[in-house]
């Protein structure tokens, strides 16, 4: 059964998306490090759907639907911040700082 | 075997990604992890979901970012954005807790009522067809979460241009 080694990979791709997430600083590769998280979330339920049943396929047809506008949304809110500030770096991006 | 070449290679490619500097390269290991993710989907098999995998998100929503990097011209060599020694340390203990916390989370099994027998989903697979079984479910038991997404997706094209146009 590929169960135990599928959430094993699930568990180590969702940490690198986490620890890119803690690492870069451009907004465009912290997006990607996002839907490297909800990948591995994808494959979480599709591994559990063997065991579990057929739900957990459909589930991750939403989880697209939602990474897709998320995409969208989130890109189109870097391509307004670079029109104002001239870059996307988020360390330049301080408007919420005390 | 074949799984541990898929899981490898989708796992060295995640690694690659974050660490590389310049976003196309970032991308583009990107791509070649979720390439790698439906390899797996069909050993699971979920052949329909690894069909939309490679549809969806290699081709849309990559095409996408690879897009927006071209529209704001961030493809060249610029200085780094990783951050220091210390951003280094504290990102790599983050991640390693996390992967110990995930992993001890693995002796948790779903109760035995739930389970269902081994070979169900293959053999309903080849019952019903890849497509019929992920489907059916969907327009029957999930029709009214499906209609509602649609509801999402025409609020995310709507946000999407209100925010990326210039001026209205």
């Amino acid at each position: 059964m590929l169960l135990g080694p599928s959430l094993a990979v699930s568990a180590i791709l969702f940490s690198l998306g986490v620890v890119g997430v803690l690492l870069r600083r451009n907004a465009i590769v912290i997006f990607m490090c996002i839907e490297l998280m909800l990948n591995a979330v994808n494959l979480t339920f599709v591994a559990l759907s063997q065991q579990i049943g057929l739900d957990g396929q459909v589930f991750v047809f939403f989880v697209m639907t939602v990474a897709a506008a998320e995409a969208a949304v989130g890109l189109a809110i870097v391509i307004a911040l670079y029109r104002h500030r001239d870059t996307v770096n988020l360390q330049n991006i301080n408007l919420l700082r005390g | 075997m074949l799984f541990w070449l898929f899981a490898g290679v989708a796992m060295g490619s995640a690694l690659l990604c974050i660490t590389r500097k310049s976003p196309v390269a970032s991308a583009l290991w990107l791509v070649n992890t979720l390439f790698n993710l439906a390899g797996i989907y069909v050993l699971l098999d979920a052949h329909f979901i690894a069909a939309v995998q490679v549809l969806v998100y290699a081709g849309a929503i990559m095409v996408l970012f690879l897009f927006v990097i071209m529209l704001l011209n961030l493809g060249r060599e610029g200085p780094s954005d990783i951050k220091g020694p210390w951003g280094k340390v504290i990102a790599l203990i983050g991640g390693l807790v996390l992967v110990g916390e995930l992993i001890a989370l693995r002796r948790v099994t779903p109760p035995f009522s739930l389970q269902l027998p081994p070979g169900t989903v293959a053999n309903s697979v080849a019952a019903r067809g890849a497509v019929r079984v992920v489907a059916e479910p969907l327009f029957q038991g999930y029709l009214v979460p499906f209609e509602i997404t649609s509801v999402l997706l025409l609020a995310a094209i709507v946000g999407a241009v209100v925010l990326a146009k210039r001026r209205l």
